[in-house]
């Protein structure tokens, strides 16, 4: 019965085949549009998800604060205002996992014939765990070439890549502003921080080497900011005070004066993007609905059509003896095929589509089987919404009417 | 004793338009044995077509029992009519209607998906309708590459497909030419003797009725006439097409 239904079906669609193609077509663009603008959205979610996990959990960072020099005020981070000591007394807190206090710098980089410009950061041991980095190989350097300011350093692959191409810097000897380094290790691969830079293209260096050897007076037992990381999410509001209360002690500040430093949580503005992120991609795809939503419309419109057009036919099959569910299933097959057939060219189209956009422009898109599902879902949904009432208005017809019908 | 396949007592119908009630029919009685073969006549407007209707349960009467294959048909819902119109009725109708879409095989087998035979089934029915009614060579055409005759076979073939207890035709000839219409009721004929398949059919020429055992005539809505053709007061009055029978 139900066999020979869905011949029926689409014996009626066949005879009408550009009527159903065109019909069909409102549906292929909306379950396309809908499972490319997932695809885009997730894309741009999962980069800012890899971001965030690239960053490290439950962070602050601490920058040395403004001063105001004869009537100027500088920007943030012109005073150097904290130190090492700040980080060691910091690492003492309750509910502080890690502290990394940081001097950063630019210079010059010489191996062999190859020679790159990168950032410099003078730090710790301990900003490999705040940054949850590991090393790809070699081995880090430790508080004892902190305390001696050795002359070693750990590469970004980007810049491992630029001066050793294929070689193995393990061991190798670097000239940084013109002295040797001798590289200890190599860092795992980070890729793009939230605001796009290459975290990769960096060099790590003991602190103490940064501030007496590379850079000199720039940093004379400063540091430019301190990454410290929070034992728990739940932690984080409550480091952030202590340390607050801490530095303010620490630097001896009035109340009534400006603070000298600045605790910005990394994590919630990470959240913030990841928010950000998640509303672009849901408000993509809600845009993109309206386009199914319209499909689904046509859906509806084409079908009174052909119930009006095929009235007399109606008639007929009711004279010899259709019952009116046997009508109302024939016309919602119709419906509900002509949907389905519609989603399916749409899901390849949309997954095809995304895959197209990816390759021509490097954006990153993700294509779920969730997006897949719900695609088809909905399309499965709008075709019996939409296709119900056309074939409920077919099967309450009265036989004798429709017969009569021309 | 058999029982009456139509039995019919006081049955009236009244159409309700803007102008008002009108009556169609008044008080009509009726009643078909098995293997009978009845022809309805009457003027336009006597309403005989509307009384076809109410014994195939198309439309329902406005009063009045009507007792079709013994069960009562004015008390059943849409779904039970479906179902006498599908096994107990074979339908045809002046303008053929036929499925244009579908093939001969297709539309002499439509009332067999209502009944759910299979596939297989349904061909096979099909093909031997088709043969019967001297079409078996046609099964794949469709409707419009055969002549109005052709298709009116098709017609009886598909009314007949379920082995119903009751053939309706209305106005089976109407849009027939005289040699075809010849055929058609030499064909209605020998379905009625050969096979004892009971015929009520609606016509306006005498001829076609004569073809009939018995003459039911309507006038306003009333039966007028109730017997053998032979004896049809009426029969000079009768309309006749112009140009038909010489």
């Amino acid at each position: 019965m139900m066999f020979a239904m869905l011949s029926e079906a689409w014996m009626a669609m066949w005879a009408n085949r550009l009527r159903t193609i065109l019909t069909m077509l409102g549906m292929v663009i909306g379950v396309a549009a809908v499972i490319l603008m997932l695809a885009v959205g997730q894309g741009a979610q999962q980069q800012v998800q890899e971001s965030i996990a690239s960053m490290g959990s439950n962070l602050f960072i601490i920058l040395s604060g403004s001063t105001t020099s004869g009537g100027l005020r500088m920007g943030g981070g012109a005073a150097p205002t904290l130190t090492v000591a700040d980080a060691q007394a910091i690492e003492e807190l309750p509910l502080v996992a890690a502290v990394a206090p940081s001097a950063p710098g630019t210079a010059q980089m010489v191996y062999g014939p190859n020679n790159w410009s990168t950032q410099v950061i003078g730090t710790t041991p301990s900003f490999l765990t705040v940054r949850d980095w590991r090393l790809s190989s070699g081995t880090a350097f430790t508080d004892s070439d902190i305390r001696s300011a050795t002359r070693v350093a750990l590469l970004g692959q980007t810049v491992a890549q630029n001066l050793f191409g294929e070689e193995d810097p393990v061991d190798k000897t670097i000239r940084i502003k013109n002295s040797p380094y001798v590289v200890l290790g190599v860092l795992a691969a980070k890729g793009q921080s939230l605001d796009g830079r290459d975290q990769d293209d960096t060099v790590l260096v003991p602190v103490t080497t940064a501030q007496r050897k590379l850079f000199g007076s720039q940093f004379a037992g400063t540091v430019r900011f301190i990454m410290t990381q929070a034992e728990s999410a739940e932690a984080m509001p409550a480091v952030e005070k202590s340390i607050t209360e801490l530095l303010h002690q620490r630097h001896r500040i009035r109340d009534s004066a400006d603070n000298d430093f600045s605790v910005r949580n990394l994590t919630a503005m990470a959240n913030t993007a990841a928010e950000t992120a998640k509303v672009m991609s849901l408000m993509l795809g809600a845009i993109a609905s309206i386009s199914l939503l319209v499909g689904g419309i046509g859906i509806m419109n084409i079908m009174l059509v052909s119930v009006t057009e095929r009235t007399r036919e109606i008639g007929i099959r009711m004279a010899i003896g259709a019952r009116g569910k046997d009508i109302l299933l024939q016309f919602l097959l119709e419906a509900i095929i002509i949907s389905v057939i519609g989603c399916l060219i749409g899901v390849l189209l949309g997954v095809g589509g995304a895959y197209g956009v990816s390759g021509a422009t490097g954006m990153s898109v993700v294509v779920t089987v969730n997006s897949i599902i719900t695609a088809f879902v909905v399309a499965a949904a709008v075709g019996i919404f939409f296709g119900w009432y056309p074939a409920r208005k077919a099967s309450i017809l009265r036989p004798i009417d429709a017969l009569r019908f021309q | 004793m058999t029982e009456a396949v139509i039995k019919i007592e006081s049955l009236c119908k009244d159409y309700i338009t803007d102008a008002g009630t009108v009556p169609v029919l008044h008080d009509v009685a009726f009643e078909v044995m098995p293997g009978e073969f009845v022809a309805i006549m009457g003027p336009s407007g006597s309403g005989k077509s509307t009384f076809m209707n109410i014994l195939g349960c198309l439309d329902v009467a406005s009063s009045g029992s009507y007792l079709l294959n013994s069960r009562d048909v004015n008390h059943l819902n849409r779904d039970e009519l479906a179902h006498l119109r599908n096994q107990v009725i074979g339908f045809v109708f002046q303008g053929f209607n036929l499925l244009p879409r579908a093939n001969l095989e297709d539309n002499v087998a439509l009332p067999l998906i209502y009944r759910g035979i299979s596939r297989a089934e349904r061909t096979m029915q099909a093909r031997v309708m088709l043969e019967k009614v001297g079409l078996g060579k046609y099964q794949l055409s469709r409707p419009n590459q055969i002549s109005g005759g052709q298709q009116q076979r098709v017609a009886i073939a598909r009314a007949l497909v379920n082995q119903p207890k009751l053939l309706l035709a209305d106005e089976p000839t109407g849009n027939l030419d005289t040699q075809t219409s010849k055929e058609i009721m030499a064909l209605f004929s020998e379905l009625n003797k050969r096979d004892g398949i009971t015929i009520v059919l609606i016509t306006h020429e005498h001829d076609i009725a004569a073809y009939a055992r018995r003459l039911v005539r309507l006038a306003d809505g009333r039966v007028v006439y109730d017997g053998p053709v032979a004896q049809d007061p009426h029969a000079h009055t009768s309309y006749t097409p112009s140009g038909a029978q010489a």
